[in-house]
Order: C-alpha cells, then structure tokens, then sequence
C-alpha cells in the first residue's frame, strides 16, 4: 500500500509512461468521437428523414455491444490477413484508439441526441417563428446545449479509460509500446506485482473521479443556471 | 389581409374552417372562443407556423407576409437556456447585430414591456408572468408589423394587464396591426377595434368591436358573452 502510494508520489517513470499514453489513447479516441457522435446526435435530432430510427436503432445496439467483441472486429479488420491488414496497425496506439472511437461514439451520440432533441422541442416554434436559418438553428441548438455535449463527451471519455477488453486484444499490451493502466493492472495483477497494480489503480480512480467531478460540475452550474 | 377557404387537417380530423375573412386596415382585432375553438391554430396558421390543409392566406401588402416583419407570442412562453436579457435579445442576433448593441435594446424592450427584474439571472427563474413580458419584449425587438399575441395577459395579475393593454395600444398607434387571442371579456372591450369569434373551429361572427359587444349577431356569440357554456 505505501509502497503504492511512494510509485504514485515519485512520479515512477514506468507508471507516468503508462498513464500518459492511456490519456493519450482515450483522450485522442473521446475528440474523435465527439466529432463524429456530436453532430451526428444532433443531426439526428433536428431532421427527420426515412432512415432516422433505424439509425438510432443501429446507434443502440452498437451501444450494447460488449468491448471485446469490439476488440476482436478490430483485430480481424487489420490482421495481416485483414482487409486492412497492409495498414500495419495492429499492436499500436492507433489501433486502440479505433476500438475506443468504435465503443464510445455511439455513446456519446446518444447521450448528445437525447439532449438536442429535447432542447429541439423546446426552441422548435420560436426558431421557426423567428426564421432562424438552419445554420443558426443548428449553431443556437448546440450552445444552448453545451452543457449536455460536453457531459457526452465526458462520459464517453470515462469509458474509454476504464475499458480493457478491446484494447487488450488489439494493443496486446507491449511494454513501452501499447500498455496503458488497465491492461498493465491485469497484467501485474496476474505477475502478483501487488505494489505496481494498486499504484496504477489509484492514478485510474483519480481519474474516475475528476471525470465525475467534472459531470457534476457542469450538472451543478446547468442547475444553477450561470451563464 | 384575406383568408379564402383556409382549414387546417390534423391526424384526418379538421380542427379549423373551412374559413372565410378579410382583416383590413389597422388596429387590433381580438379572436374570442372557448377552449378548443381554434384561435391558437389559427394565429399560427396566419404566421406561417401551421401548414394550411386548403385555402390561401393573402397578404395585402407583401411586406406584411415576410415572417421577419411578424412577431408571435406563444401561449405558453419558449423560454430559451439563456439569461433574460440573452433571451430578448436573441432575434437582433439572429440578424446579425452586435450582442452589445443588441443586448443594450433588450434592456430598453425589458424596461417598456414594465419586465424590473435581473435581466442577468436565468429565464426559467422567473415567475410566470414574467416570462410573458419577457416574450413580448423579445417579439418586440425586430419591431414587427404585424403583431400575434395568444393569451399574452392569462397569468398577469391586474396592474401587469394594464401595463401590458398599455403597451398594447402605443404599439397599435405606431402602426403595428395586433392580432390577439383572449378569454378575459373586459380585456376585449377595452381593447377591440374588431372581434374574431370563433367556436369549434368555425368563425361564427366578425364585428366591430362596440358592435359586437352591444348586439352580437349569433346565437354562439349571445351565450358565450353572457357567459354560458357553449357545448
Ligand atoms: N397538432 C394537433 N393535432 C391534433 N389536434 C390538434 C392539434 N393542434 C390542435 N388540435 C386540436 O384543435 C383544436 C383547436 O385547438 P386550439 O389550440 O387552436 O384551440 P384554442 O382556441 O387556442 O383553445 P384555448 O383557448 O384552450 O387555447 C383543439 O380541439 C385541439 O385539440
Ligand atoms: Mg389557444
């Protein structure tokens, strides 16, 4: 334990090397998601076209879909004998930022359709009345509800860094090259490296904690309504 | 204005007309009616917010037809995640005015309107009929031609009404034509150059204002001032 907290407290090198690519990996994954799944959410929100609900129906079930399957499409995807496979990914950051981005954009536009459409029903008639153009209505849409963008992106972002599975297989947990703090905690945790694994779980939590601090600090000042 | 055939078809079922007017010259008319006449959807239907079924809504002047030289208070306010004073701006930046400039005549619509609050807290904060002066400074902003109000006065109290009649009238007088729906038959005595009487989606009887109110035509019209219920 103290032993733990010494690795935390002395910035080991091992230990500030893998939690710098896990914020490198997840934070890359949570930007790319968010351009694809902000818009995408409101989009979705906004027009009404035929294929709308079977995209959301699509959006759902990716949801559902357990990371490790998502690990396993990926790796098939660019395996040497993968469609993808000259690309040469496999193994590296980049591979695992695919599976996240895979994992965590239908989250977020989800969470950010949820949101814009019920602001959509809110501001419809008055938008409307005012002719707004679609670009404004699209702009006042999504700065009225940046709020609930960014609480997207944050638990998308909270996902990312706790998850294992997808990118385990895909990364496969090269030392220097593709671990970061859950594949390395399973990995000393099976060592019986005790110290090491504790160490990274608490830079994890801390994580996981300021990831909720920051939900309920945007939660609280959207309450609060100071803006 | 001129309204030939105009109705409104929602879910197979007609909620309004087939409908026959013709609204001229200035002033304000006011639309009566009980519950479910059709005086919402026919205030919407005029600004453009309703599809019309059938029929044709004939602007005299194309000016007036431009929705941007409209102004509509909803019945219920559409507040906006803003600060009141962002709230009533809103339209001017919609037109590209500087949040300053536009910001600093909000202000000055909030003070006329008679809306002393903090302009800075948020919207949702304030109470009930605050929110409705809040809506009829913001429609106010682009200084519209044409002015929609529906039921802008039913949750202000006594003194908020005569501000609001106040205002009503000054804008009236500046050349602004007010269309307005209500339920309180005072207000409409005090206010009406003409009267819309609606019942179940039919417009029953159109008057003069005085003329209306001392010898109404119809029998819909005789029950409803006196305060029966129409079924
Ligand atoms: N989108 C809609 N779909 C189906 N019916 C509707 C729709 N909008 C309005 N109606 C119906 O049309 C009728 C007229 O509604 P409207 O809101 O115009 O009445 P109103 O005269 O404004 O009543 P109130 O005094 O209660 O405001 C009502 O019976 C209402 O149920
Ligand atoms: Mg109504």
């Amino acid at each position: 334990m103290w032993q733990a907290a010494r690795l935390v407290a002395t910035f080991d090198p091992d230990l500030v090397e893998i939690t710098a690519l896990s914020l490198r990996v997840s934070l890359g994954a949570t930007v790319i998601a968010s351009l694809i799944g902000l818009p995408l959410g409101a989009w979705l929100a906004v027009n009404r076209f035929p294929a709308r609900r079977f995209v959301i129906a699509i959006l759902n079930a990716l949801m559902g879909l357990p990371p490790v399957v998502v690990g396993l499409m990926v790796y098939m995807l660019f395996s040497r004998s993968g469609p993808f496979g000259v690309l040469g990914l496999l193994f590296t950051p980049t591979a695992m930022v695919i599976a996240q981005v895979i994992i965590i954009t239908p989250i977020i536009a989800s969470v950010a359709h949820q949101a814009i459409r019920e602001l959509w029903a809110d501001y419809h008639d008055l938008l409307i009345s005012l002719q707004a153009t679609r670009l404004q209505r699209i702009k006042t849409l999504l700065w009225d509800g940046r709020r609930a963008l960014m609480t997207a992106s944050l638990a998308g972002f909270g996902r990312a860094i706790g998850e294992v599975g997808a990118i385990m297989i895909v990364g496969g947990n090269i030392d220097h090259a593709t671990r970061v703090l859950t594949t390395a905690i399973a990995l000393e945790t099976g060592k019986g490296e005790f110290d090491m694994a504790l160490a990274l779980g608490f830079v994890l939590i801390g994580l996981a904690i300021l990831v909720n601090l920051g939900l309920h600090f945007i939660s609280r000042t959207e309450r609060g309504a100071r803006w | 204005m001129t309204l030939t055939g105009v109705s409104v078809r929602r879910r197979g079922r007609s909620i309004l007309g087939p409908l026959d007017a013709s609204l001229n010259g200035g002033g304000l008319s006011i639309l009566m009616g009980p519950n479910g006449a059709g005086k919402t959807t026919l205030l919407r239907a005029l600004h453009g917010l309703e599809r019309v079924s059938t029929g044709d809504i004939h602007w005299t002047d194309p000016k007036d037809a431009e929705g941007r030289n409209q102004g509509f208070v909803f019945q219920t306010p559409v507040l906006m995640r803003r600060s009141v004073l962002d709230c009533i701006a809103y339209p001017l930046q919609l037109d590209g005015v500087k949040r300053a400039e536009a910001r600093e005549q909000a202000r000055a619509r909030a003070n006329e309107v008679g809306l002393n609050v903090n302009l800075d807290q948020a919207v949702m904060f304030l109470s009930g009929g605050e929110k409705q002066k809040m809506a009829l400074a913001r429609a106010l902003m682009r200084r519209p031609r044409i002015l929609f109000l529906d039921e802008p006065c039913a949750n202000l109290d006594g003194r908020s009404v005569k501000e609001i009649e106040e205002i009503l009238l000054r804008i009236k007088d500046g050349g602004t034509r007010i269309l307005m729906s209500t339920h309180d038959l005072g207000q409409a005595r005090r206010l009406a150059d003409s009267v819309l009487f609606l019942h179940a989606g039919k417009l029953v009887e159109q008057a003069i204002g005085d003329d209306f109110f001392r010898a109404p035509q119809t029998a819909e019209a005789k029950a409803y001032l006196k305060g029966e219920i129409l079924l």
